[in-house]
């Protein structure tokens, strides 16, 4: 519940007044309010600043340090006033907090001291609200990526126990390491650049041979030229092959752009020592050598502006493509209008709609060969229109890519974005978990018996422990207290499900009782020591049921016309039967959400067993016989109180 | 003629600014969102002796709750989504709107569209320190949504199926359409002495204070504060 709204409580409550006349069953009692006192100026001393306000204030947010008891570990009795050593600048927003309900980031303060301060006043960082919040989550992810940076520059330092493949891996992706890597750095970048050099080389024209016919070197040094490649090819060979030893996943290497690269590189060259000199494939092999310029992107590896040029080119691939489109629409839309404008005149280049492409595609981008040139006057117009346009469509999606290249320079900005969209998720479920936690609470409270109100006819209820084993954490769950606002809440909740009859349950068993088409009467007969069945009926019949202890038994449930209150704790008995009450196989783990009921899953730990008489008849069940108990109530008649009992483990 | 004649020129006016406009490529200006005050109303209180005298807290009681009051509300009332807002806190489960608005008419004696402070207290001395017959006198004005003097059965049957609406859709057993219809019923039946169709509040409050039930939950809210 916010804070401002616990203010609101006693309105709310007030308010419920409305519900009474309406009401068709007695209500629930209300909280007594034990120690009220009145609402007093508390002093907290923060390294020496005082800040008051008051009690009431403090005790909206009971889960943290300044709203529960843990505050009176800081108590003074000399000063009368609680001390804290820390902060008084951070303190400020977090009293503030309490005030308002609303948790500010202030943007000069470090976020490593301000999680701190955080954490010691048990707020959680979650609940800033959203005109801080992104602030605070930029900050914080800075904090971590400048540490885990750090965290990797001191990782370079060599672990003793590295095993020869990683440390070849080692050096492989970071040349600097050692001095072996920084020589087979530069030895395989050499080598990258002998190969390109000796490929551009062969086709240039040398010498001259006796039958008057420039050759290329190529041609002329053939065995040279062939042990150079062979060479080049061996070493990138030996590198892949290296590499891929080293890798420590090997898949994911073969799948990687440079691992692809490399072999495209080399591979030619074994296809052209395995393919012979045919005439028929030799037009293909030819082909083939063009890929040998693929061992350009080799250099990759060695520098860092390529790849980021071939990351930029990467994420910018929308704009790209839309340059692309927008660029095939005009020259399409050119070359049409040119060929059409241009088909009257003769001896025109313009012979078809696909020859006006190459004509649009050289004026666009301002290139004008001017192999091909408008004649008709028209045909120059929409010529000129045409360059102009090119300049315009080809200059607006440069300044994206440039801006795209920047940034993603300077910061990697597409990954965070997809971490923070993952994290306001999570965020977002968490604030609705906390937002929720009233309504679970108030279940919570229900499912543990804290809920111990009676109806307004005051009747008597015992606790009896039927087993000892484990219940001294369910006693001291008892024992502890819900804050005074937190149980007039859920008396108020308390108030509106006797008004209508019905009962909060939540999604899971919600879901079950729909699925189910009708409620199950399960008058037992006898109580029967096995445990077959824990509790029958609507919420626990698709339970698994396990096998416990003898103690348990089955005990009934059966409903009467209207009233079904069956939540785990209440079991209604018939008018007619006796009143069959069996403890039931009942071993609520409290914090199981969503199970109101009974598991069958252990020992029967403590029971409350109330059992509503009217004040006529004041039996109950006797705690401690195994055999069910049997009251001598007799059936109820009385419709409009019902023979409730309350079971429930705690 | 000359209105005409100036009219004219401002057109004229307006339509050379928007071609420069475009012309030379200024943006247009942001459409300036006047941010409607939510309320430029300030309402103060009447003073504190007034309230005191002129409800049943006690001078310390009032000051509790015009603090929290303030708190929520700064400017001094309360609007009706404001009302429903707060209200729907305290019900998540639920849709709380319907019943809030509900409230809100009852509470907002003066049928001003706002809540302000003296309202709530008034309201709220009558819920909890008021005698029966004024609790059930509320009671009645609440229900009475057209505040004719009569329940009716469609009355009755908003009211309800509001009352309903708070718990929500996951209830034990599962809502049915019928249930607040039923539920009306049995109200009726109770209550509506001479089958008239309509409950006055003279049947109304006769019934409730012959109803244990009733009695006994009027006094469940004494200590509230």
């Amino acid at each position: 519940m916010a804070a401002g709204v616990a203010a609101w409580l006693p309105f709310a409550r007030a308010a419920a007044i409305g519900w009474m006349p309406v009401a068709n069953l007695p209500m629930p009692v209300a909280p007594s309010n034990k120690n009220k006192r009145q609402d007093e100026l508390i002093i907290l001393n923060v390294s020496g600043r005082r800040f008051q306000t008051w009690r009431n204030t403090l005790d909206r947010y009971p889960d943290t340090l300044l709203g529960s008891s843990e505050k009176e570990f800081f108590f003074n009795e000399e000063t009368r006033e609680y001390f804290f050593d820390r902060d008084p600048d951070v303190f400020r927003s977090i009293l503030n907090f309490y005030r308002t309900g609303k948790l500010h980031y202030p943007r000069y303060e470090c976020i490593s001291a301000y999680d701190e301060e955080l954490a010691f006043f048990g707020i959680i960082p979650e609940i800033i609200s959203d005109c801080c919040y992104e602030e605070y989550k930029d900050r914080k992810r800075e904090n971590t990526e400048r540490l885990m940076d750090d965290l990797e520059d001191n990782k370079d330092s060599k672990l003793p126990n590295m095993t020869f493949r990683e440390t070849m891996w080692r050096a492989f992706e970071n040349p600097h390491t050692s001095t072996m890597a920084l020589v087979f750095y530069y030895v395989t970048g050499f080598f990258i650049a002998l190969s390109v050099i000796t490929n551009v080389v062969e086709t240039v024209p040398c010498g001259y041979m006796p039958n008057q016919r420039d050759v290329p070197c190529g041609e002329r040094y053939t065995e040279a030229f062939f042990c150079m490649d062979t060479a080049c090819v061996m070493i990138f060979t030996v590198e892949y092959l290296m590499r891929l030893f080293a890798a420590p996943s090997r898949y994911r290497f073969m799948r990687s752009v440079m691992s692809i690269i490399d072999v495209v590189a080399i591979l030619p060259y074994y296809i052209g020592l395995v393919m012979t000199n045919n005439e028929d494939v030799s037009g293909a092999f030819v082909t083939l050598r063009v890929f040998r310029v693929f061992r350009i992107f080799k250099f990759s590896r060695h520098s860092q502006g390529l790849r980021i040029l071939g990351y930029t080119l990467k994420s910018c691939a929308s704009e790209l493509g839309f340059l692309l489109f927008s660029l095939t629409m005009a020259i399409i839309i050119f070359a049409t209008v040119m060929f059409y404008a241009e088909k009257g005149s003769s001896s025109s280049k313009f012979t078809s709609i696909p020859a006006s492409f190459w004509y649009t595609i050289v004026t666009m981008t301002t290139l004008g060969y001017g192999d091909m040139v408008p004649k008709t006057i028209a045909g120059k117009i929409f010529g000129s229109i045409c360059s102009l346009s090119g300049v315009l469509v080809i200059a607006l999606p440069v300044p994206v890519i440039v801006s795209n290249f920047s940034r993603i320079y300077h910061q990697n900005q597409r990954a965070d974005k997809r971490k923070a969209q993952k994290v306001q998720k999570a965020r977002l479920a968490r604030m609705r978990i906390s937002k929720s936690g009233s309504s679970t609470a108030f279940l919570h409270s229900k499912r543990n018996g804290l809920n111990q109100s009676l109806e307004l006819t005051q009747l008597p209820y015992y606790k009896m422990k039927l087993s000892p084993q484990g219940s001294l954490e369910e006693d001291q769950q008892l024992k502890k207290t819900t804050s005074l606002l937190e149980s007039q809440h859920h008396h108020l909740l308390h108030c509106l499900e006797k008004t209508t009859n019905h009962e909060f349950v939540d999604e899971r068993l919600y879901e079950q009782g729909y699925l189910q088409t009708a409620l199950q009467n399960f008058p037992s007969q006898s109580p029967s020591l096995s445990s077959e069945e824990g509790i029958t009926g609507t919420c626990c019949s698709r339970r698994p049921k396990k096998n416990i202890q003898p103690l348990n038994a089955t005990h009934t449930h059966s409903h009467t016309h209207n009233l079904q209150e069956l939540s785990a704790l209440h079991i209604q008995c018939g008018e007619q039967q006796p009143l069959n009450t069996s403890r039931s196989s009942l071993n609520l783990m409290s914090d199981e959400s969503g199970s109101l009921n009974c598991k069958s899953s252990g020992l029967v730990t403590t029971a409350i067993i109330s059992i509503p008489t009217p004040p006529s008849n004041n039996s109950r069940a006797s705690p401690d016989a195994p055999s069910p108990p049997n009251p001598e109530a007799p059936p109820l008649l009385n419709p409009s109180s019902t023979d409730v009992v309350k079971i429930s483990a705690l | 003629m000359s209105s005409c004649r100036k009219r004219c020129k401002r057109e004229i006016l307006k339509f050379a600014q928007y071609l420069f406009r475009v012309i030379t490529g200024t943006l247009n200006p942001d459409s300036i969102e006047d941010e409607l005050e939510l309320s430029a109303v300030r309402h103060r209180p009447e003073a504190l002796e007034q309230l005191e005298a002129q409800t049943r807290f006690s001078r310390k009681e009032l000051q509790i709750l015009y603090r929290g009051f303030k708190n929520e509300c700064p400017s001094g009332v309360v609007n009706e989504d404001t009302f429903k807002e707060i209200y729907a806190q305290f019900f998540p489960q639920g849709d709380a709107s319907t019943y809030a608005h509900f409230l809100f008419n009852a509470f907002d004696t003066d049928h001003n569209g706002s809540v302000s402070f003296e309202d709530f207290v008034m309201g709220l001395s009558i819920l909890l320190r008021g005698s029966v017959q004024e609790k059930l006198n509320w009671a009645f004005n609440l229900y009475d949504i057209n505040k004719d003097g009569y329940i009716t059965k469609e009355e009755m049957l908003d009211i309800i199926k509001s009352i309903y609406d708070m718990m929500g859709k996951c209830t034990y057993p599962i809502l049915k359409e019928e249930t607040p219809r039923q539920h009306v019923e049995i109200f009726f039946q109770k209550m509506d002495k001479n089958r008239d169709g309509v409950v006055t509040i003279d049947e109304f409050i006769d019934c409730c204070q012959n109803d244990e039930n009733i009695m006994r939950s009027m006094q469940l809210f004494e200590n509230v504060i």
